[in-house]
């Protein structure tokens, strides 16, 4: 079941096209990526998605029916990119309010809170104002006051920027319980390395249009460039490495890269090493990094405009 | 609504919580119970013991000079002037009253010389005595019978009756209540006008706004705030109200007993001169609470504090929503709404003076003066000087101001509490109210 669809949204604003006809799905229970870079209309994607912002056009099916946006948005939790809270306000007080406001009787609330304080053994900051704490610390208050109402969909816009490794693990391990548990997670992030990590499906975005969207395997398989890295325990000759299979793109010590060439197959590759006798130490196929797939479609995008 | 009320909730208690909320309400009616008692408690209490000498060179005034309380005149014979002026301290005078041989049709030369400079009620007393006992010598001289003149004064009080139901009252008790409360509904609006400006930037360079957006409407949030921020105000009148009640049943413990005593003559124990002014002061007072209209007064102080303030401190929130990091932007923003406000408590000036005027009347009608103008009118009387369709037409006219004000700033915040970075003009901000969405 999809959680989420987005159908043709569109958002202009006075001088440019913010969100041109975006159309996407996001299964239960999965974790996808929103990516682009910094002015594609992501946080104007998110703020829609939010309820934030009325699309101009096209529509938001939420759970199957049409997103509407008061009791909607009880089921979501969004962290903004810039995070905020009360400065001056008591942690405690401030978890218990923003709770309280996604919808949560003042009972619940206490119970959900002190449970959150009590996992990432925050107890001891409750009576410390906001200020008072660390960019660090303020990032998991942030991110417990996201998360308190069990929300069905969470949306995190860069949630590790300023954590420390170990805290970027607590959350990053608390994302992926979620998950399994089953809620749907949207992850905005520049770090192409945090995608690949957690992401199950993601979507590009550039200039308020869609580049590519769909599983993070399928896509790298799409993207491929049916490059394979050799290891070989001896080296051999020259005239040992002639084939019309691939063709060698670089030799680094005992390792070759090759590129298949056409008509022929990966196995073809291994049978040419098997009949010359030479000893393979390792085989694989070189993937393209969503990095590498990131850069080149926003590159050839930016080449148009 | 459930939302709002918490977002009205936790507005009202960061704020009232706070010291300073603690400090500003207490101290304002200190100061101004400040201002109101001390120059009676100098007038009542006048100064401490003062002995005088009394160099009499002309005779005129032996024994004619007498002790009033804490002033007692010792008059010296055989002593000059010259030389005693320079030690009067040593013999524990506070000073010395020189009287030379004067003619009495044409008294000059009379001077006291004291180490500082004489206190106001001293110097009044010393005129007062000095001129009592030359007049009672003229009198004397010209043959005129003091009773006599006594039984020819007169002390008619005019009672001034206006409008229609000849409603008692005297313009200067007008003047100061309308000029009073016209003054402190100005108060009101720069002042909780700004907190709900600074309440917004707050969010907005804070960056919890767009966390609150995703829970509530903006405009949910910009109406919680400016109600709660009201709410403050509210309690703070009340607790001064209630501050108001507790001095006047305390003011008996600060003031000496005859000068409650003379109060409660309502003046007919004036003979002493120091009771004089306070005796006066009670009777004004009791002419003013009979004079004016209070349960219409107050209602309408009420309604044109909220009115006037719900008016300007949504126009407040849109410029806070515009400001950036940047401090410098806030005075040009603000200075549109600021700027009638100011103009207001000008119209609000002249028409104390002057209720009836076109201005008066036009500016306590129009929504951006009218809250300031019509206080300062209302005490004048209704319908005498403000005529019932004056007052209906204004009121209605703020109310439908102020939907229209919050409706306009509505717009502007919700897209300005999200805009980083960016420095917003007025001009675009008027672009936002007229887009459709």
């Amino acid at each position: 079941m999809n959680l989420l669809e987005v159908q043709h949204l569109k958002k202009y604003y006075a001088t440019h096209k913010a969100v041109d006809d975006i159309s996407f799905v996001i299964p239960q229970g999965s974790i996808f990526g929103l990516l682009g870079p910094n002015g594609a209309g992501k946080t104007t994607l998110l703020r829609m998605i939010t309820g934030i912002f009325f699309p101009d056009e096209g529509n938001i099916l939420f759970k199957g029916r049409p997103f509407n946006a008061p009791e909607d948005i009880h089921a979501i939790g969004y962290m903004p990119e810039e995070k905020g809270l009360y400065k001056k306000m008591k942690v405690g007080e401030q978890a218990l309010y923003l709770a309280q406001l996604k919808g949560l009787s003042e009972k619940e609330a206490l119970e959900k809170v002190k449970y959150w304080f009590n996992k990432f053994e925050m107890n001891s900051w409750w009576n410390k104002k906001v200020e008072e704490l660390s960019k660090g610390m303020q990032q998991k208050v942030q991110f417990i006051c996201t998360i308190v109402h069990n929300p069905a969909l969470l949306i995190l816009d860069e949630p590790f920027s300023g954590l420390d490794p170990l805290n970027a693990n607590l959350i990053k391990q608390e994302i992926f319980d979620l998950s399994k548990a089953g809620t749907t997670v949207i992850f905005s992030t520049h770090r192409m390395e945090q995608v690949e990590e957690i992401c199950d499906r993601i979507i590009l975005v550039n200039k308020g249009h869609k580049l590519l969207d769909g599983a993070v395997r399928e896509i790298k398989q799409t993207f491929k460039q049916h490059l394979f890295r050799i290891g070989v325990g001896a080296l051999p000759n020259f005239a040992q490495m002639a084939t019309h299979h691939f063709t060698i793109i670089q030799q680094h010590d005992h390792a070759y890269t090759v590129k298949l060439n056409e008509d022929s197959s990966t196995n073809d590759i291994l049978r040419h090493f098997i009949q010359h006798d030479i000893p393979v130490t390792h085989f694989e196929e070189i993937l393209p990094t969503l990095n590498e797939i990131f850069i080149t479609q926003v590159q050839k995008t930016e080449a148009y405009a | 609504m459930h939302k709002i009320w918490l977002i009205i909730k936790r507005e009202f208690r960061t704020r009232v919580r706070k010291k300073s909320f603690l400090i500003l309400t207490l101290l304002i009616p200190v100061f101004f119970a400040g201002v109101i008692i001390i120059p009676i408690l100098i007038a009542v209490k006048g100064e401490e013991n003062k002995r005088i000498a009394v160099i009499d060179e002309s005779g005129l005034f032996t024994g004619k000079l007498p002790d009033a309380k804490g002033l007692y005149f010792k008059p010296l014979v055989a002593v000059k002037i010259d030389t005693f002026k320079q030690k009067y301290q040593e013999y524990g005078y506070s000073g010395v009253l020189y009287i030379p041989d004067i003619d009495i049709n044409r008294p000059s030369g009379i001077a006291y010389y004291s180490k500082g400079r004489a206190s106001i009620g001293l110097e009044s007393n010393l005129n007062r005595e000095i001129n009592d006992v030359i007049e009672k010598k003229r009198m004397e001289l010209a043959g005129i019978d003091r009773r006599q003149l006594e039984d020819v004064k007169s002390n008619v009080k005019i009672d001034f009756r206006s409008g229609d139901e000849e409603t008692k009252g005297s313009s200067a008790v007008a003047y100061g209540v309308g000029y009073a409360s016209g003054f402190i509904i100005y108060i009101i609006l720069m002042v909780f006008g700004m907190s709900v400006m600074r309440g917004v930037m707050e969010e907005k360079v804070s960056r919890i706004a767009e966390v609150m957006v995703s829970s509530v409407k903006p405009f949910q949030l910009m109406m919680g705030k400016i109600i709660g921020i009201a709410g403050v105000g509210l309690l703070q009148f009340l607790i001064w109200g209630v501050l108001l009640v507790g001095i006047q049943m305390l003011l008996p413990l600060f003031l000496p007993a005859d000068a409650i005593h003379s109060i409660n003559q309502g003046g007919v124990m004036a003979q002493n001169a120091n009771n004089a002014a306070m005796a006066d002061a009670v009777e004004k007072m009791q002419f003013i609470a009979g004079s004016i209209n209070w349960g219409l007064l107050i209602s309408c102080f009420i309604f044109y504090f909220l009115g006037g303030y719900l008016f300007y401190s949504a126009l407040f929130a849109a410029v806070g929503s515009l400001v950036n990091e940047d401090p410098n932007d806030i005075q040009g923003l603000t200075f549109p709404i600021t700027l009638p406000i100011i103009i207001g408590i000008m119209v609000m000036v002249s028409a104390v003076q002057n209720p009836n005027s076109t201005l008066a009347v036009w500016g306590s009608i129009i929504p951006f003066t009218s809250p300031m103008v019509m206080m300062a009118r209302l005490p004048y009387g209704v319908p005498g000087t403000v005529a019932y369709w004056e007052l209906g037409l204004s009121i209605l006219l703020l109310v439908a101001g102020f939907l229209l004000t919050t409706w306009l700033a509505g717009k502007i915040y919700r897209t300005g509490i999200l805009m980083y970075g960016k420095k917003i003009t007025l001009k675009e901000a008027a672009k936002w109210v007229v887009r459709k969405g």
